[in-house]
């Protein structure tokens, strides 16, 4: 929990000696609430003074970076989106069992390598592959983490086994990663820590319950590690729903550091439509790694973009790329409208031409994100920049006719950006809500 | 450091709404927490699922969901009665789309005489669905509240520019009433006062506010749903306590992920299952912001999600 300037002045040496360049101690502290020096600056600070602060300033949710290409979990700091944006994606890891024969651990290997799909121009994939010790042969377990390890470079990968001879065997092949070993549990604690500490890897720790959990992870910090990884054994729904609840509650509102860490969620199902189903309620509530069994391409399309809209700043509107879209077969006598990038606008004037059948041009000018009001108000979509827009883009290439259809909440603008336009082109002046385009398009069809 | 179960208290609690009629008859809401938190909160009642089924055969509908319903879809009363009997639903939404002046324009007597053959055909309960046309609406649905006078039906949408009429119409009929407005956490509350001030019971309302489908938009109305919900918990406003609807079934099965062929999209997969995932997530996405009651269209996706809500439980 962030503390106060003044809380932090309490344990300043208030001699006000300007050494960490401040005139006081309070304004010190003051900078340090906001987060924009460092307790450092203070030669003359207790050890007691500088364990609390630091304590403080650690975020609430640790941060954890996972595999090759540095896959961030945790450092969360609200229970509901709408209140700041959710922080790190969580990503997804595909299980693979070591019982699995060759070729269809080749199978998985391949899956995983082709899982990035491209949504709204950010590129989204399977990040992890989760190898399980089911055999119980550290050899065979070790056998597939390198097969893995070999043929998926990019996938970062959790070690699952709580046999700490299996991990030994197996860390080798991958232990330059950011492997995240799972994991410890109360009977083989020393030798994972071990391990974990000897290979500077995360841990995962897994105990029944939230009592149970918080004791092995304050044990496990005590002994030295600090890239820990929770798992209560939340597996039904509503377990997952009440304890990562309660997880983050603690974490964020009380302070409680023992659960103050990224949580992993095994969601696996036989059905794979409900295994879907699962992993979107670890999605939506506060699971930082979800393990799944199957990752068929519509499913990780589904649950890919879930976690994009649940991850999206909701102070940040959402932004569809600016460029002329072809709706329907249109052709160079369909027509054309202009409208506003904020991803609401253009989804919903999109499914209402859709929805009247008429092939179109939907011109959708990069606005920074707002609607067509909003962007006409701040200046933004306006005659100038929409004629500059409309002229420097492929419309006057795709349709014969030079019309522009113009929102009609922005009718005031048609007879300027007629002029604008100039080059015999008209503007029509367009209906003012979505939902009236259908018999707009179909009236002059 | 022991741990310490951080508990939430609530002040409000979501109306209780029952409908339908004698034994078939269903109720929502009545929970004092936010969603499936058992251990801070009592959830009398599952959010429910109704079936979508319309007046017109479903001729837009993606291939995958249409022909689930080929051989019943040509008679709302026969679509009706499978949804009932042969996939167990507990409740029907009848959407009259061919009301819509773009579409087949069908009257208003058309449309009682589809609820009429409707209300006969099953004892489950009804929801009536408008086809959107605000101006259309009000005279659709005044009638057909006429014709289901004596089933406790959900008549919709009733909206700010139409509220009025198919509010007496309500009230007149003795029927329960959906307020839609356009995902705004203030205009929403702002209608339910309106409807209030003519007199309807606010027990009687569900409020949808303005559904969408996973990967258009679905985040704005997750968010503005979780607030409604804390507004009425939290802040214990009586006029944002109403159950919330989720009419999801249009949204998602316009969406290209719901109907493109895999053979245009190789990289999305089979479109069967892609069609029932889009709908079960866009689903339990409602579920978990805290939707009462849904209106869908695959059984399968409703099937998942049934199975869902029996787990979080």
């Amino acid at each position: 929990m962030a503390l106060s300037g003044v809380e932090i002045f309490k344990h300043l040496p208030k001699t006000n000696c300007k050494k960490c360049g401040y005139p006081t101690c309070l304004a010190f502290a003051m900078k340090l609430a906001a987060l924009q020096e460092s307790t450092d600056k203070c030669p003359d600070l207790s050890e007691e003074a500088k364990k609390f602060l630091g304590a403080a300033a650690e975020p609430p949710i640790k941060g954890i970076t996972l595999g090759p290409k540095g896959v961030k979990v945790g450092e969360e700091t609200v229970l509901f989106r709408h209140e700041k944006k959710f922080v790190n994606p969580c990503p997804i890891a595909l299980n693979i069992k070591d019982t699995e024969g060759a070729d269809a651990i080749t199978k998985h290997i391949a899956d995983v390598n082709s899982s990035e799909i491209d949504r709204v121009g950010q590129m989204l994939r399977v990040d992890l592959i989760c190898v399980t010790d089911e055999s119980g042969d550290a050899a065979r377990f070790a056998a597939v983490v390198k097969q893995v390890a070999d043929g998926a470079p990019n996938a970062g990968l959790i070690l699952n086994s709580s046999r700490p001879a299996s991990i030994e065997a197996a860390i080798g092949h991958c232990a330059d990663k950011k492997p995240l070993v799972y994991g410890a549990n109360a009977e083989n604690l020393d030798a994972m820590v071990k391990i974990a500490k000897e290979k500077k890897v995360a841990l995962g720790i897994f105990a029944k319950g939230l009592d149970a959990l918080s004791d092995l992870s304050e044990k496990v910090k005590g002994m030295g590690v600090t890239d820990i990884v929770l798992d209560s054994g939340a597996r039904t729904a509503k377990e997952m729903v009440e304890e990562y609840t309660m997880i983050r509650r603690a974490a964020l509102k009380k302070s409680f550091k023992p659960l103050g860490f990224p949580v992993i969620s095994f969601v696996g199902r036989d059905d794979s439509t409900f295994e879907a189903v699962v992993a979107s309620i670890g999605i939506m509530k506060y699971a930082s790694i979800i393990v799944v069994n199957s990752i068929e391409k519509w499913k990780t399309l589904a649950l890919l973009t879930l976690r994009q809209n649940i991850y999206t700043d909701p102070q940040v509107p959402m932004q569809v790329e600016q460029k002329i879209y072809k709706i329907g077969d249109a052709n160079e006598n369909s027509p054309l409208l202009v409208t506003t990038n904020f991803s609401l606008t253009y989804f919903i004037v999109r499914g209402e031409i859709e929805n009247s059948k008429v092939p179109c041009w939907l011109a959708i000018m990069n606005v920074e994100g707002l609607s067509v009001l909003t962007a006409w108000a701040a200046g933004k979509f306006v005659a100038g920049s929409i004629a500059n827009f409309i002229k420097d883009s492929e419309a006057p290439k795709l349709v014969a006719k030079k019309e522009l259809i113009l929102p009609g909440y922005v009718s005031v603008l048609s007879g300027s950006l007629e002029d604008k336009l100039g080059d015999g082109w008209k503007v029509v002046v367009g209906p003012r809500e979505a939902n009236q385009l259908p018999a707009f398009l179909k009236g002059r069809a | 450091m022991p741990f310490v179960m951080p508990k939430d208290t609530y002040a409000g609690k979501v109306n209780t709404l029952t409908f339908g009629s004698e034994d078939k008859a269903v109720t929502i809401g009545g929970e004092n927490g936010l969603p499936f938190l058992s251990f801070e909160s009592i959830i009398p009642n599952r959010p429910l699922i109704a079936l979508e089924i319309q007046d017109v055969a479903p001729s837009d509908w993606p291939d995958t969901v249409r022909t689930v319903y080929d051989g019943v879809s040509d008679s709302p009363a026969k679509w009706a009665r499978f949804c009932q009997d042969s996939l167990g639903a507990k409740i029907v939404a009848l959407r009259l789309t061919g009301t819509h002046p773009d579409r087949e324009n069908r009257s208003a007597e058309d449309a009682v005489k589809t609820v009429t053959e409707v209300l006969s055909a099953i004892d489950v309960p009804l929801m009536i669905l408008g086809s959107g046309h605000t101006e259309k609406d009000a005279q659709v649905l005044k009638a057909a509240a006429e014709a289901a006078k004596g089933r406790e039906c959900i008549l919709g949408k009733a909206q700010e520019e139409n509220y009025k009429t198919i509010v007496t119409a309500a009230i007149a009929n003795n029927h329960k009433l959906i307020a839609m407005s356009q995902l705004d956490v203030n205009l929403a509350k702002q209608l339910n006062i309106l409807i209030t001030q003519m007199g309807f019971n606010k027990d009687n309302i569900i409020m949808d506010p303005m559904s969408s489908a996973l990967g258009y938009g679905i985040e704005y109305t997750y968010s503005v749903m979780e607030r409604i919900r804390q507004a009425a918990l939290v802040q214990n406003d009586p006029m944002m306590q109403t159950p919330l609807l989720c009419d999801i079934g249009p949204n998602v099965w316009k969406t290209k992920e719901s109907a493109a062929p895999e053979s245009e999209l190789p990289e999305w997969g089979s479109l069967e299952e892609r069609g029932i995932v889009w709908e079960s997530v866009t689903a339990s996405t409602m579920i978990m912001a805290g939707c009462n009651l849904l209106v869908m269209r695959h059984p399968k996706a409703i099937e998942a999600v049934n199975k869902l809500v029996s787990e979080l439980i």
